[in-house]
């Protein structure tokens, strides 16, 4: 570790993953209600769960942005972060808030929670993924501003790198477009419409320009690749990412009441989106190939490898399997939806974060890498939290095939009950991989308590004899 | 990638092709919304409708249900269930009241939310607003949702 404050990030990651354990296990819940619909009812009914599942989710993602940039930036600016205190007050708040938002929609219902937080003044809640009170919305958005003020600081009174200004460019787009979440108007089309604005560009928008940056500033550290090449590969990849992803959000405005020319605009467009998911795995396995070193910390290369190829299917395949609107007709708001919702989120942000926490964890521990016991139990998990999650996705693929013909596609549509009690065994199957994922998950928690031998590479030999 | 194309072009394709894009879809919403009222079933947007919208979003409907396709895909889809309850607004109010507190051994149940005639009149308006909104090709393609 290069720069002192770089080590903030460790308490970022540590509440990442912590959250990320409450996620998944709230999602083996949810899976069982899906297949015996009274478990734990009427005490944790399954909106409180997704919720809890979801919020989780993004919260744990953004604790992982955050401690990216944190760790990243200084090194990129080469200089201390602006205010390393700020990072440590925002933390504790950030925390707090999202405990308690947590807490509440499991401890009260969630109306009652909507009157407790005085939802009447500013009516922001109840909009799928934005279900946070508002006091939690406002909470968000000035720790984003502190965090971006505090990041924008660093960078901009240092070394400028393409990597941390594009990077800089995605969390201040995330900052704006949360905005949107405020915006909540009495008609449903508007609403639905200024919704996305949100959790489409988003995922399908900003973050990417993150997520790019994080796998690139990687890829430059365990590669010893040249920063021009990688510089060259992360502008195509953004440039496309966004070509194809601002007007891609067409695709949600297909049947909300908007007007017909969405369906052509949303379909072309979003029929770009695999692109720049393909040329990041291209480019991921590109500068692997063309590495000038070897890197000791082969866990983090595979995480980044994995990051690439789990986006493109997930993100890149699977959005487009069900993106053109004459498909879309027929598995709009299917478990086709929730297949492909599982595997990008796992394979886009879940693995860039876990990547950017499997390089720099062992160096803020005062290692290179981690030691070789525990890398193999971390890529032990890998495999295991991956071969998992492709699962879950096939299927729900399978479910959603049989959902779409059954409900929407056969001469004789059958009703929504109905047609779930023939799903069953897919979602039984389901439920099993979701449990390997959180075994998965137990083993990587374990992988930073497991001692063993230090890596030794052979140039690190040479080098040291020489 | 070669040398003939450069990190200096790949930066401009960025700025530009982000920058272009980005207008473009700031100026279709303009579009997009003037031309609403002729499909947002605005006309038949009123007080008790927006009631029952936000009732519809402080019980977070939307975490078991879809509106529109949008929304969780645990229970069924409420964008046509004035239809799918034979334009009746009674219908509706009479499901959402008998559910039962403590569930369906072994089943799905909806939660009992315990509303007023009020409430349940509002939340039974919102939902025949939102199925009267003129949606592209008749989505959902059957009355089931």
């Amino acid at each position: 570790m290069k720069y002192e404050s770089q080590s903030v990030a460790m308490l970022y990651f540590i509440a990442a993953i912590g959250l990320f354990v409450g996620q998944i296990l709230f999602g083996v819940i949810l899976g069982l209600q899906y297949v015996m619909g009274d478990f734990l009812f009427p005490e944790i009914p399954f909106n409180v769960a997704r919720m809890v599942h979801t919020n989780l989710l993004i919260v744990w993602l953004l604790f992982g942005f955050m401690g990216a940039a944190y760790y990243l930036v200084p090194e990129e600016s080469e200089r201390e972060l602006f205010s390393p205190m700020l990072a440590k007050i925002m933390f504790w708040i950030f925390l707090a808030a999202g405990a308690l938002t947590i807490l509440g929609y499991l401890l009260v219902p969630y109306a009652t929670l909507a009157e407790i937080t005085m939802n009447d003044l500013l009516p922001t809640m109840g909009r799928e993924f934005l279900e946070q009170p508002t006091i939690t919305k406002i909470g968000i958005v000035i720790v984003a501003l502190a965090f971006v003020f505090n990041i924008g600081m660093t960078i901009l009174t240092g070394r400028k790198t393409v990597i941390s200004l594009v990077l800089l460019t995605g969390l201040v787009g995330l900052a704006v477009f949360f905005l949107f979440s405020f915006y909540v108007p009495d008609n449903l089309v508007l609403d639905k419409y200024f919704w996305w604005f949100v959790v489409h560009l988003w995922v399908e928008g900003v973050w990417e320009l993150i997520m790019a940056s994080l796998l690139a500033y990687v890829l430059i550290k365990v590669t010893g690749v040249d920063r021009e090449v990688i510089e060259k590969w992360l502008y195509i990849i953004i440039a496309m990412a966004l070509i194809s992803g601002i007007l891609g959000t067409g695709h949600h405005f297909f049947w909300i009441g908007t007007p017909g020319y969405w369906l052509w605009i949303g379909s072309i467009f979003s029929a770009l989106e695999p692109i720049p998911f393909f040329m990041m795995t291209l480019f991921a396995f590109n500068v692997v190939n063309k590495r000038r070193r070897d890197h000791p910390n082969k866990a983090a290369t595979l995480w980044a490898l994995g990051t690439a190829v789990m986006a493109f299917l997930g993100a890149g395949v699977w959005g487009f399997l069900h993106t053109l609107a004459p498909v879309n007709f027929y598995t709009h708001g299917t478990q086709i939806t929730a297949a492909h919702g599982h595997m990008a989120f796992y394979g886009a942000y879940v693995m860039v974060v876990l990547t950017i926490i499997s390089y720099s964890m062992p160096i803020m521990r005062g290692q290179k890498a981690g030691n070789a016991t525990a890398q193999i139990v971390e890529m032990w998990s890998f495999w295991l939290m991956t071969v998992s999650m492709v699962f879950i996705t096939l299927f729900l693929t399978g479910a959603g095939i049989l959902q779409v013909y059954l409900q929407r596609y056969s001469d004789t549509p059958m009703g929504f009950m109905a047609t779930q009690e023939k799903l069953e065994l897919f979602y039984w199957m389901r439920e099993g991989a979701g449990v390997i994922f959180l075994i998965g998950l137990i083993l990587y928690v374990t992988s930073f308590f497991v001692k063993g031998k230090e890596v030794v590479l052979l140039e690190d030999r040479v080098e040291a004899g020489a | 990638m070669r040398e003939t194309f450069t990190k200096g072009m790949a930066r401009n394709i960025y700025y530009g092709g982000s920058v272009f894009f980005l207008l473009v879809l700031l100026g279709l919403p303009v579009d997009t919304v003037q031309g609403l009222p002729k499909t947002d079933n605005s006309e038949n947007l009123t007080e008790e409708v927006a009631a029952g919208k936000r009732l519809w979003e402080i019980n977070d409907c939307i975490g078991c249900h879809t509106l529109l396709g949008e929304g969780a895909y645990f229970a069924p889809e409420l964008g046509n269930v004035y239809t799918r309850f034979g334009e009746s607004t009674e219908a509706i109010k009479a499901f959402i009241k008998s559910r039962p507190v403590d569930g369906i051994a072994g089943r799905r149940s909806m939660p009992q939310f315990n509303f007023s005639d009020q409430e349940l009149e509002e939340i039974a308006q919102f939902l025949k607003y939102a199925d009267g909104i003129k949606i592209s090709k008749d989505w959902p393609p059957n009355i089931q949702g």
